[in-house]
């Protein structure tokens, strides 16, 4: 904007008061500024605040730590929260409140799908790169590119795909299943790209009922004597929260885990609430491959300085939200470093900091994640049998089987669905290596 | 005061507009603003009958989802705003011709149940409307110019306030009527109106007919702002959220309505700044308020102020 602009700006915001406090955007932000503006949307409140709360924590106290250290590039960081518990057409108020009013630097968006869909455009219109650092829906970067938008962890397509290859090697006999999920986008989408993978990987499964309840159900009494009527013999279910927790409890009292083989694809969240209720032996995955017992991480020391720090500093384990959070932070980190040495030591405008996120290493302490030419992260995916040991007082996986991003996602320009229509049987032989 | 109204309504439009200019990213609060004004418009003819529609966001819904769907096709705002307004219209008439034969809980109730099907179709019919993800809106045209993203929002903003005006105008009128005024006559006794040869069922259904038009208008609006529409548009809390703008605002005149919406989302929006966690909490703390001390809403307290400057 120019200057002349500006100056009309001053004396109107005098004349309407300290109601508004607008602020003016400047389009050469070059000089470093005093501090890092970080948005952040997540859910404060409703059901998936389980997710959102747990996500906040990890950015106050990394963002914390980074400020005692001196901030990114000298420069300290300042968070803002929205809550996206209202829904879409207040997350988008407050996604450019946050852009145009405050001047955020960058925003992290969202948890809910549904909220990521209505950002990621926004992202382009405003041109402010952000960071999707939870939302899975592979509809982000397939139905159009957004050249300022990242997503710095996986996605449906393999966290679906894992847990089904993983399926496939664990009871490769398996003949009928049913599907028990949310009624509402994901529960939706991930039996679709579930049901794609498996039509393509063994053909001929039978299955034997399609159950979707009402979101935030609370009662699953009825879904759970129709699968032990038709004892199939694997009951996947992408639910989560504590929707799962109280699906498992109730299913777990009427002894349907000892009948039927469970995949919980977002199972990881749930087990410290539902600690030695849940069984032993079913297939539980994570959303990446940030295990609390992951047995052999890129570093170690550092792996158990993140684990213990969360759990010292809010008294619970970290779930896979705070590690989104977390690899959303590094991945900044990583990016605001590349661009200033691109920059050879000058502030990167909003265009530069995009270009240094475009395929950007960076490390996480399990491994490291690369973004992909459509902003699309490759995560590591770690599947295993929920079990009981002597270190956690609720069920991690063993006889983990860790799956590289790459060959489980669709390739850049792809459709998810039509991708794994052209998967072949005995992929699960050739694709993860046990750890 | 009714004489006031006109000089109010174009002192409110340039606050409005200096407020916009202000602060950009205010205009797309303020547009939504006056789009939730317009589908309380509508609710407060039906309030001035004492019915209170516990369902109005299904016809803004409606007007959204008509947006979303033909966008793709024909994405001319000129265009679309009139086809979701008759859509929702026509929907408004259906759905009228049985509702308006029930009074007080029972007219309250079956709009709310109407609307939560609607709700539902829109959250299960998961092939067309794609659930809880929503749809994302195409860039609309404005009579075949596809303007940048600030003109856009400017256009936007003017035909929100346009549209107001034109509605406020109407509504003005039409409650001056004799139309208008019998809606009086269904909240106080309804025998009466009978005898006097004025059908009450007909004087309801114009009012819901007409409060279901500016409700759709409301929603092809914000379709038009947010670009992208989910289920929640329907849901029963954005209807309830609607009758909470008409008791802010208050029911007095047609400006209440625009007031209240004004109020509300910039108490929204402010409180989520300040206070991420508590942000319901501070508009419930502002709804208590407008009951306890001022029950006549904003529009009473700026009346009454009126008043005491006159006399």
């Amino acid at each position: 904007m120019t200057a002349e602009i500006t100056r009309r700006h001053a004396l109107l915001a005098a004349g309407f008061g300290g109601v508004l406090l607008p602020h003016t955007l400047s389009a050469q932000p070059v000089a470093k500024p005093a501090e890092l503006k970080v948005g952040i949307t997540t859910f404060l409140s409703g059901p998936a605040s389980v997710f959102g709360v747990p996500g906040r924590r990890a950015a106050e106290w990394l963002f914390d730590e980074i400020n005692r250290a001196g901030g990114i590039g000298g420069v300290p960081v300042r968070p803002f929260f929205v809550d996206e518990g209202p829904g879409t057409e207040h997350l988008v108020g407050e996604f450019r409140r946050l852009v145009q009013s405050e001047g955020v630097h960058v925003m992290f968006a969202s948890i809910s799908s549904g909220s990521c869909l209505a950002c990621t455009p926004l992202s382009d219109e405003l041109r402010k790169t952000t960071i999707l650092w939870d939302c899975g829906t592979q509809r982000s970067f397939e139905e159009g590119p957004h050249p300022f938008a990242f997503r710095t962890q996986g996605y449906g397509t393999p966290e679906v795909l894992a847990p089904l290859l993983y399926l496939l090697k664990h009871k490769p006999d398996f003949r009928s299943i049913a599907v028990l999920n949310q009624d509402y986008a994901w529960g939706r989408d991930s039996w679709e790209l579930w049901k794609t993978a498996m039509d393509a990987l063994k053909p001929g499964v039978r299955v034997v009922a399609e159950m979707f309840p009402r979101f935030n159900s609370t009662d699953f009494s009825t879904e759970i004597t129709r699968l032990l009527a038709l004892r199939p013999d694997v009951v996947l279910t992408t639910s989560w929260g504590g929707e799962l927790t109280t699906l498992i409890r109730q299913a777990t009292e009427r002894r349907l885990l000892e009948r039927s083989l469970f995949v919980m694809p977002v199972g990881e969240p749930s087990m410290p609430a539902l600690a030695r209720t849940m069984p032993a032996g079913h297939i539980i995955g994570a959303r990446g491959d940030h295990w609390i017992n992951h047995p052999a991480p890129r570093d170690r020391a550092a792996f158990d300085r993140f684990i213990e720090g969360y759990r010292t500093r809010f008294s619970e384990y970290p779930i896979y939200p705070v590690h989104h959070m977390a690899q959303a932070i590094w991945a900044l980190q990583a990016a605001y470093a590349k661009a200033i040495e691109a920059k050879s030591g000058g502030w990167p405008n909003d265009q530069e900091l995009a270009n240094a996120f475009r395929g950007l290493t960076f490390p996480t302490p399990t491994a490291s994640i690369t973004l992909r030419e459509d902003g699309q992260g490759l995560e590591e995916q770690i599947v295993g049998l929920s079990s009981f040991t002597e270190r956690f007082p609720y069920a991690v996986p063993e006889k983990m089987i860790r799956y590289p991003a790459a060959e489980i996602s669709a390739p850049v320009g792809q459709k998810s669905t039509d991708w794994l229509k052209t998967l072949r049987p005995g992929m699960e032989t050739r694709v993860g290596a046990a750890l | 005061m009714r004489r006031a109204e006109p000089l109010l309504a174009l002192a409110g439009a340039a606050a409005l507009v200096g407020i916009a200019y202000a602060a950009p990213w205010l205009r797309f609060v303020l547009t939504i603003a006056l789009a939730k004004g317009l589908a309380v418009l509508g609710i407060l003819l039906l309030l001035k009958a004492g019915q209170v529609s516990f369902g109005h966001a299904m016809y803004a819904a409606v007007g959204a989802y008509v947006v979303a769907f033909a966008a793709p096709g024909m994405g001319e705002a000129l265009v679309l705003l009139p086809l979701a307004t008759g859509i929702a219209g026509l929907l408004g008439l259906v759905v009228g011709l049985f509702i308006t034969r029930y009074r007080e809980i029972f007219f309250s109730m079956l709009n709310l149940a109407i609307s939560m099907v609607l709700y539902s179709m829109l959250e299960k019919f998961y092939a067309i409307t794609k659930g809880t993800d929503g749809i994302r809106v195409a860039p609309v045209t404005f009579a075949g110019l596809s303007p940048e993203r600030e003109s856009a929002e400017w256009a936007m903003f003017a035909i929100a306030l346009l549209l107001a005006f034109g509605f406020g105008i109407v509504a003005r009128l039409y409650l001056a009527s004799p139309m208008g005024q019998a809606l009086a006559g269904i909240k106080t006794r309804e025998t009466r109106l009978e005898f006097m040869g004025v059908p009450a069922r007909h004087v309801l259904l114009s009012a819901y007919v007409f409060s279901a038009v500016m409700a759709g208008a409301a929603g092809a609006i914000i379709a038009m702002t947010t670009r992208h529409v989910t289920p929640l548009l329907a849901y029963w809390t954005t209807s309830g959220e609607l009758v909470f703008i008409a008791i802010l605002g208050g029911a007095g005149g047609v400006l209440g309505p625009f007031l209240g919406a004004a109020a509300y989302e910039l108490i929204r929006v402010h409180a989520a700044a300040a206070f991420a966690d508590l942000w319901q909490l501070t508009l419930g703390i502002a709804l208590l308020l407008v009951i306890l001390f001022a029950p006549g809403g904003l529009w009473g307290v700026l009346a009454r102020l009126f008043r005491r400057v006159r006399a």
